[in-house]
C-alpha cells in the first residue's frame, strides 16, 4: 500500500514535469482509488471506463470501492470526507447535496482543467462554489416526469395528456379497464418525492423568482398555490385510488419491473431509471415511454430536469494529475462513448462532442424533444436552491397512504427545510 | 489514594485502609484510562457539541436551540408516544408470554430440552435478518402470513404498510424475538423456588392455579424485574429492528426517539441528532431509574 502510493506520488510528480514540458499525451502511471454508489448503472460504468482507462495506460492501477446511495451514502461521503479518508476519485450528487459537503474545504478544483472547456454551463453553474468548479458529470442529463407502458396506452386508445386534467381522465380509463393506473414504490421512501419535484417546471411557469424567494425565506410550500400544488396532485392520486395494491411495499426495483411488463401505466420517476429497465427487463425497454409532469394549463407543458451527478476528486488525494487525467478521460467524448456501450443511453449529454447511439429506447427519444426547445425544461428546485428538507419523502408518504393532507404536508415540510437552512447558514432564517 | 501509597510493602496489613484495597492504585490506571477515552470523553464531549451546529467541519455554538428545535420537531412527540408504546408493549408480552412458556417448560412434557432450545432460538439470530424476513413474510400481497390468511378466506391487512398497525407489527417481532431471553431467565427462577412450598401447598389442598397465583408467582418476583428492567430498556433504545423493517415508516407511523436521532444524523444535523441523544438518555433515566427503585422496594418486602 505504501509501496503503491509512493510509485503514485513519483508518478505523480514525473508527470508533472512531463506536463510542463508539453507532454501532454503521456500514458499515466500509479494508483487510483475510486469511490462510487451502488446503482448498478454506476458500477457497470465506473467499471468500464477503469478497464478502458488501463488499457489506454497500463501503469495506472485502479480499485472502485462501492458505497450505498441515499442518506446512508451521504453519511459515508460525509464522514469520510471529514476524517480525511476519501477515495481518490468519488461520485456524489451536484447541486444542493454538494454544497453540504463543504466543498472549498474538501475537494481540488477542476476550473482551469481543459477539459472544463467541453462541459455544458448550466453543469458547471451545480457543481461550483466559491468561484471554483470542482466536478465533470458522471452520467447525462436527466428529466423528471412519468413512465408510462406504451402498449396500455395502445390497448385503450389513450392520448399523452398535456395537462393534469387529462392525466387523470387516463387514470380513471386505466382504473375502469381494470388495470393499475399509478405506480407509487414506498418500500424504497425516495421515489414518493417525484410528483412534487417533477412538478417544478409547473412552479416556475407561474412563479419565476419562487426559487430565489424560497432561498431566502420569502416564499413557502404551504402558501404559495403553485407550488403547493405538487402535493395536492399526489393527494388527488391517492384519493382516486389509481395506486397498486402493494404500493406501501413495493421497492424501486418493483416499479421499474412493473412500468415496462405492464402491471401499471404510469411511473413517476426520474429517467435514470431507463439504465434499469434495460439492465433488469430489456426485452421490454421499447414498451416504456416518456412524458413530462402535466401542469394545470396545456400552454406551458415543459419537463422539469436534473443534473446528473458528477465525479470529483479529494483534495487531500495522493496523486492529484493521475485524478484529473482520469476525470478528463471520464468527460471526454471517448467517455461517453464507453458509457454508451456500457449502459447504453438514457439522456443527453453535459459535455460537447458527446453523441447519442442512433438506436435509443423511445423513453429517451420522448424526452430529448424538451431539450432541445427554448422554455421547454427548467431545472429542479434542488438545482436553483441550496435548500432541501431530508423529511419530504416521509411527509409525501403520509400523504399517499392518506393520513396526512396536502395543506398540512406542505406547512410540515416548510418546517423540516427551515432545519436544512440554518444547518447550512443561510441568512434570514 | 493515600491508602495505596502507603501500601508500598505488602507486610504492612495493620491498618484498615491497607485491608480494604491491598493492590496499589495504579492498578487501576488501564481501565481509568480505556473508560475516560472510549466513556468519558466522548460523553462530555457529545454534551459540547449537543449545543453547537456540527457540520463535521466545524462546530458553531448556538445554545439551547438544538434542544429546542428537537422538542419542536414535529415528529418528536409522534417518536416519544411510540417508544413508550412500544416499550410497554414488548416488556408487557414478554413478561406474560415468557413466563406461561418458562411454567410450561419446567413441568413434566415430552421433548421439553428441544422445546427449551426452539424456544431461545431466535435470540442468537442477528436482529437485522430477523427484520429483513419478517419485511418479506408480512408484505401485504405476496407476503406468506398474509397469503396463509388467504387460504382461509381472511384478507390479511398490510402489516407493515398500514400507518396504524406497523408499529404493533415490528413489537410482535420483537417479542418473538426476544421472548427467548425471557424464559430462560424464568426457568431460572423458577427451578430456584424451594419444593416444600409446593409440598405444603398441596397438603392444604391448593389447586394448580392457586399453585401458579400463590406461590409461583410472588416467588419468581426478581425474575419478573430482571425481566422487565431489560426489556423495558430495550424496547426504549429500540432501534436495529424497527430499522431494518420499516425506516420508522410508513410516514412517520413507527419512528422511535432512537429513529428520528438517526435520521437526523443522516441528513447531516450532527448536533442537533447529538443533542437527541442527550434527550433519550434524560427520558431513559427518568422512567427507568423509579421503575426500578420500585421493583426493588417490592422485592425487600417479601
Amino acid at each position: 500500500m505504501t509501496k503503491t502510493k509512493l510509485i503514485a506520488l513519483m508518478g505523480a510528480s514525473t508527470l508533472g514535469l512531463m506536463l510542463s514540458a508539453g507532454a501532454v499525451s503521456a500514458q499515466q502511471s500509479g494508483y487510483l482509488s475510486i469511490l462510487v454508489d451502488n446503482g448498478p448503472q454506476s458500477i457497470a460504468t465506473m467499471e468500464a471506463w477503469a478497464e478502458a482507462y488501463k488499457a489506454k495506460n497500463p501503469d495506472v492501477t485502479i480499485d472502485i470501492e462501492v458505497r450505498p446511495g441515499g442518506g446512508e451514502g451521504d453519511n459515508i461521503v460525509k464522514t469520510r470526507l471529514a476524517t480525511g479518508a476519501m477515495a481518490d476519485v468519488f461520485s456524489y450528487n451536484s447541486g444542493s447535496l454538494f454544497q453540504a459537503i463543504n466543498p472549498t474545504q474538501n475537494l481540488l478544483p477542476l476550473t482551469t482543467e481543459p477539459f472544463q472547456a467541453g462541459v455544458q454551463e448550466s453543469f458547471k453553474s451545480v457543481v461550483s462554489a466559491g468561484g471554483e468548479v470542482y466536478g465533470a458529470p458522471f452520467a447525462p442529463a436527466m428529466g423528471g416526469g412519468i413512465f408510462y407502458n406504451k402498449p396500455i396506452y395502445e390497448e385503450l386508445g389513450l392520448e399523452i395528456p398535456k395537462t393534469w386534467e387529462e392525466f387523470m381522465a387516463n387514470n380513471e380509463k386505466i382504473k375502469a379497464a381494470g388495470k393499475v393506473a399509478v405506480i407509487q414504490t414506498y418500500a424504497d421512501t425516495w421515489t414518493s418525492q417525484l410528483f412534487v419535484l417533477s412538478d417544478f417546471y409547473n412552479v416556475l411557469a407561474q412563479e419565476p423568482d419562487f426559487a430565489e424567494k424560497f432561498t431566502a425565506n420569502e416564499a413557502k410550500f404551504a402558501t404559495s398555490p403553485a407550488a403547493l400544488r405538487g402535493f395536492e396532485k399526489l393527494q388527488e392520486a391517492a384519493e382516486a385510488g389509481f395506486f397498486n395494491a402493494d404500493f406501501g411495499a413495493a421497492t424501486y426495483s418493483d416499479g421499474v419491473r412493473m412500468i415496462a411488463t405492464g402491471e401499471g401505466a404510469h411511473y413517476p420517476m426520474l429517467t435514470f431509471a431507463i439504465g434499469a429497465i434495460a439492465e433488469t427487463v430489456p426485452d421490454h425497454l421499447n414498451d416504456v415511454g416518456f412524458f413530462a409532469q402535466p401542469g394545470d394549463s396545456a400552454d406551458s407543458n415543459g419537463l422539469t430536469t436534473w443534473m446528473p451527478d458528477s465525479v470529483y476528486v479529494a483534495k487531500n488525494t495522493a496523486s492529484p494529475d493521475l485524478a484529473k487525467d482520469f476525470v478528463a478521460f471520464i468527460a471526454s467524448p471517448e467517455g461517453c462513448d464507453v458509457r454508451n456501450e456500457a449502459v447504453g443511453a438514457t439522456g443527453p449529454y453535459m459535455v460537447a462532442g458527446c453523441e447519442l447511439p442512433a438506436d435509443v429506447p423511445p423513453s429517451v427519444s420522448d424526452m430529448l424533444p424538451y431539450f432541445e426547445g427554448q422554455g421547454q425544461n427548467a431545472p429542479a428546485l434542488e438545482f436553483l436552491s441550496p435548500v432541501k428538507g431530508p423529511a419530504l419523502e416521509q411527509i409525501l408518504v403520509e400523504v399517499g397512504t392518506g393520513s396526512r393532507d396536502a395543506a398540512s404536508a406542505a406547512a410540515l415540510y416548510d418546517e423540516d427545510v427551515r432545519k436544512q437552512a440554518q444547518q447550512l447558514g443561510l441568512a434570514g432564517w | 489514594m493515600s491508602a495505596s501509597t502507603m501500601a508500598g510493602s505488602p507486610g504492612q496489613t495493620e491498618t484498615r485502609a491497607i485491608k480494604r484495597s491491598p493492590y496499589p492504585g495504579w492498578f487501576f490506571t488501564p481501565a481509568a484510562i480505556v473508560y475516560t477515552v472510549l466513556f468519558l470523553a466522548p460523553t462530555f464531549a457529545s454534551l459540547y457539541f449537543s449545543l453547537t451546529r456540527w457540520t463535521l467541519f466545524d462546530a458553531t455554538f448556538i445554545g439551547l436551540d438544538n434542544f429546542a428545535q428537537f422538542l419542536r420537531e414535529p415528529f418528536l412527540i409522534k417518536g416519544l408516544i411510540n417508544t413508550v408504546i412500544y416499550a410497554v408493549v414488548t416488556s408487557g408480552l414478554k413478561v406474560v408470554v415468557g413466563l406461561l412458556l418458562a411454567v410450561m417448560l419446567t413441568s413434566q412434557i415430552v421433548a421439553r430440552g428441544y422445546l427449551r432450545s426452539v424456544i431461545f432460538f431466535p435470540v442468537l439470530v442477528s436482529t437485522v435478518g430477523v427484520g429483513i424476513t419478517f419485511t418479506v413474510l408480512m408484505h401485504p400481497t405476496q407476503g406468506m402470513i398474509n397469503e396463509g390468511l388467504a387460504i382461509f378466506g381472511i384478507t390479511g391487512p398490510g402489516w407493515l404498510t398500514d400507518p396504524n398497525l406497523a408499529l404493533y407489527s415490528v413489537a410482535l417481532v420483537d417479542v418473538w424475538k426476544g421472548v427467548g431471553l425471557a424464559t430462560v431467565i424464568y426457568i431460572a427462577g423458577l427451578v430456584a423456588i424451594p419444593r416444600d412450598y409446593y409440598e405444603a401447598a398441596r397438603i392444604d389442598g391448593a389447586t394448580p392455579w392457586q399453585n401458579f397465583w400463590y406461590v409461583t408467582l410472588p416467588l419468581c418476583r426478581p425474575a419478573t424485574s430482571t425481566v422487565i428492567t431489560l426489556s423495558f430498556i430495550g424496547g426504549l433504545r429500540t432501534f436495529d429492528l424497527i430499522w431494518a423493517m420499516t425506516k420508522g415508516g410508513p410516514g412517520f407511523a413507527s419512528d422511535t426517539i432512537a429513529s428520528v436521532i438517526y435520521k437526523q444524523y443522516q441528513a447531516g444535523f450532527y448536533g442537533l441528532s447529538t443533542a437527541g441523544n442527550v434527550v433519550l438518555f434524560i427520558l431513559i433515566a427518568v422512567l427507568v431509574v423509579p421503575l426500578t427503585m420500585f421493583l426493588n422496594r417490592k422485592q425487600g418486602h417479601e
